[in-house]
């Protein structure tokens, strides 16, 4: 029973590699020290005076309502492109098609951004709340379009000609039954999209103008100008959201796979 | 016309697959039809035409005297038991069967009683709050037809519904259909490949292949006389011989000329004359085996073998033996275990007769047929001999 331990110590290896920063930051937002270098015990302070700092609700308020928007504008575009994408999934059109969607997902954040700034520039659009849903509404859309894809892609349509087989007509199919099947699928894609929505910074960095800072970027300048505990506490906060999400939706696209 | 459902020279094509051919078919009310064919020869597709769920290129589909050609399938008095079923996971099995009603926007009460009659009808009384993923396969099965059943369709489209079940479901599930269609009056409309459930179901068949049909009628006119090659070796097992028309005699038969047999005495109810190549099929089971020269009368041919091998089935034994070029399946039943008499073994010189009734001429014949039966080993040495 002399079984190699070298998985193990890799596995704790990574796992502090990718988790360690997060972890000393959670504690650090529990730091009654004002630096994160010494210990002063445990407070709360810091979450306490992040709900008086007006800026900061103020960017929350910008990045739920954007990453509202983008959420039922990209889980509108993105299940009917996966449609067309299922349904004409062979002809050359479509191809293009799916690389069209597929490649926000690979091109790099940053060139998004200029891409983005610079078409906004371009057609005389004012940078604001707008420009980033704009922008935001471009990736989710993708990420929404593969996920129900996914789901479409084990999808018995035998299910849906029953449905007219038994009378049921264009409305009546969609509602009582491809809606009712696919919802777990759609539910997963809007909530990765709200996710996305709520963490960007980059492309948001590059599309937003006076007045429509999200969370994201008020974080940023905190860590030029700020306190660093507030910064933790609000990053630790989001992390919350963020993972709790992130597990919602994969317990989404779990479910049914059983 | 006149018939209830009617395909008219129906055609489907994709690409260059013709997929259905120019089909013709007419089906009487009440009446349980099969379409019998290999896989891939159009069945699902002539099914789907009559589902609403394929246009055809060309041809029109009635149903009860209606042309129902560009009909949407959601209109259609018809309906259909899928292959996989295709219940609503997401719907229990009383909502699944209450489906369609609930549609057609029947009264509450209505629906509540008749899902309740047919849940009784499938013995699924106890399961109805079910979700079809907690049901065996033998029950989905029956919640399919239960929700298909409950609209009272003018036609009831079955698409190879035994398919995905076990041989010992299948059988049961098999008597359960005759006892349903004999119950409900509905006419169906049966698509499978085995000819062994097309038969033991149907009051008749068409036999398909390559988009066409082949031949329509009850099991035993399609088994006893075939018309093509195709159809007599696709449906159970046969001999193929290759002839001329030599002369006819007393009106309704005639002599052939088989190479290296003597004269063959043959029914001609196509009354082909005098030099026409003709195939005739004869089944395994149509021949005497003797092993003396037996006398029979001027109808009978009698020709002499050997066997080349002897394969002991339970219920009968197999012989095939050869006469000059040909290998001949022979089939013969155990009337009695005969001690006293020796048996038929490898090598043996034997004589086959067979009447003349029990050979049938093929109006088409086509040499890729013979593909579709059991082939003989083809080298018979003495350790394969068996008795
Ligand atoms: N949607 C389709 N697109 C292209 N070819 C098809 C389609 N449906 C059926 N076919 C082809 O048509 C032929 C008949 O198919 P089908 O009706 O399913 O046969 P069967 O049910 O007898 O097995 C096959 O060669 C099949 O590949
Ligand atoms: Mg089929």
């Amino acid at each position: 029973m002399n079984r190699s331990r070298v998985p193990l110590y890799t596995t704790l290896a990574v796992l502090l590699f990718f988790y360690l920063p997060i972890v000393v930051l959670v504690i650090n937002s529990f730091n009654a020290s004002r630096f994160g270098g010494t210990w002063d015990g445990w407070t709360l302070k810091w979450y306490a005076k992040l709900f008086t700092q007006r800026d900061i609700w103020l960017a929350l308020k910008n990045t739920l309502i954007i990453a509202v928007g983008a959420t039922a504008g990209s889980v509108v575009l993105g299940t009917t492109a996966a449609f067309a994408l299922h349904r004409y999934g062979k002809s050359r059109l479509q191809r293009v098609h799916y690389s069209l969607i597929y490649t926000p997902l690979v091109v790099p954040e940053i060139l998004m951004g200029i891409s983005l700034l610079l078409f906004f520039v371009a057609i005389g659009a004012e940078l604001g709340l707008f420009t980033i849903f704009l922008a935001h509404v471009t990736f989710c859309t993708s990420y929404v379009a593969m996920v129900v894809l996914a789901r479409l892609q084990d999808f018995d349509f035998s299910i849906i000609e029953a449905a007219q087989d038994l009378g049921a007509g264009w409305w009546t199919t969609t509602w009582k039954v491809l809606l009712p099947l696919l919802a777990p699928g759609i539910a997963a894609g809007g909530l990765l999209a709200f996710t996305l929505s709520i963490d960007d910074f980059v492309i948001s960095f590059f599309v937003a103008g006076p007045g429509s800072t999200t969370l994201p970027i008020r974080i940023y300048s905190m860590i030029k100008f700020g306190s660093p505990p507030l910064i933790n506490a609000l990053s630790t906060l989001l992390l919350v959201v963020t993972f709790t999400l992130v597990a919602l939706s994969q317990r989404l696209t779990e479910r049914r796979r059983a | 016309m006149g018939e209830f459902l009617e395909f008219d020279n129906v055609s489907r094509h994709y690409g260059d697959i013709r997929a259905v051919d120019g089909v013709s078919l007419a089906v009487r009310k009440g009446e349980f039809f099969s379409l019998l064919g290999p896989s891939g020869c159009g069945k699902t597709t002539l099914l789907r035409m009559l589902a609403g769920f394929e246009t055809p290129d060309a041809g029109r589909v009635f149903l009860d005297g209606k042309d129902i050609t560009a009909q949407p399938a959601n209109e259609r008095k018809v309906n259909t038991i899928f292959q996989s079923y295709a219940l609503f996971p997401h719907l229990s099995v009383w909502d699944n069967i209450a489906f369609g009603p609930r549609i057609a926007k029947r009264p509450r009460k209505e629906i509540a009683e008749d899902v309740e009659k047919m849940l009784k009808l499938i013995q699924l009384s106890d399961q109805a709050w079910k979700k079809p993923d907690q049901l065996s396969g033998g029950q989905k099965q029956r919640v399919a037809i239960a929700r298909a059943l409950i609209n009272k369709p003018q036609v009831l489209l079955l698409d190879e519904p035994l398919a995905a079940l076990d041989l010992k479901l299948r059988q049961r599930m098999l008597i359960e259909l005759d006892l349903i269609h004999d119950q409900v009056g509905i006419t169906f409309l049966y698509v499978t490949h085995d000819q062994g459930e097309a038969m033991s179901l149907s009051d008749r068949i068409a036999v398909m292949d390559h988009g066409k049909i082949e031949q329509i009628g009850t099991p035993a006119e399609i088994y006893e006389a075939p018309r093509s090659s195709f159809v007599a070796a696709f449906i159970g097992d046969t001999n193929f011989f290759e002839g001329e028309v030599d002369e006819i005699i007393e009106g309704e038969y005639s002599r052939l000329e088989i190479e290296g047999f003597p004269p063959v005495v043959c029914f001609n109810d196509k009354q082909l004359v005098d030099g026409v190549p003709v195939f005739i099929s004869i089944r395994p089971e149509k021949f005497r085996i003797w092993r003396e020269k037996p006398d029979l009368d001027w109808k009978h041919t009698v020709v002499k073998g050997t066997v080349e091998d002897v394969i002991y089935l339970g219920h009968s034994t197999k012989y095939w033996v050869r006469v000059q070029d040909y290998r001949i399946a022979v089939h013969r039943q155990h009337h009695r275990f005969l001690l006293d008499e020796k048996p038929i073994r490898w090598h043996d010189d034997v004589w086959l007769s067979w009447h003349a009734d029990d050979g049938f001429m093929l109006e088409r014949y086509r040499e890729a047929d013979e593909q579709l039966m059991e082939t003989p080993p083809e080298k018979v040495g003495e350790a394969q001999g068996r008795t």
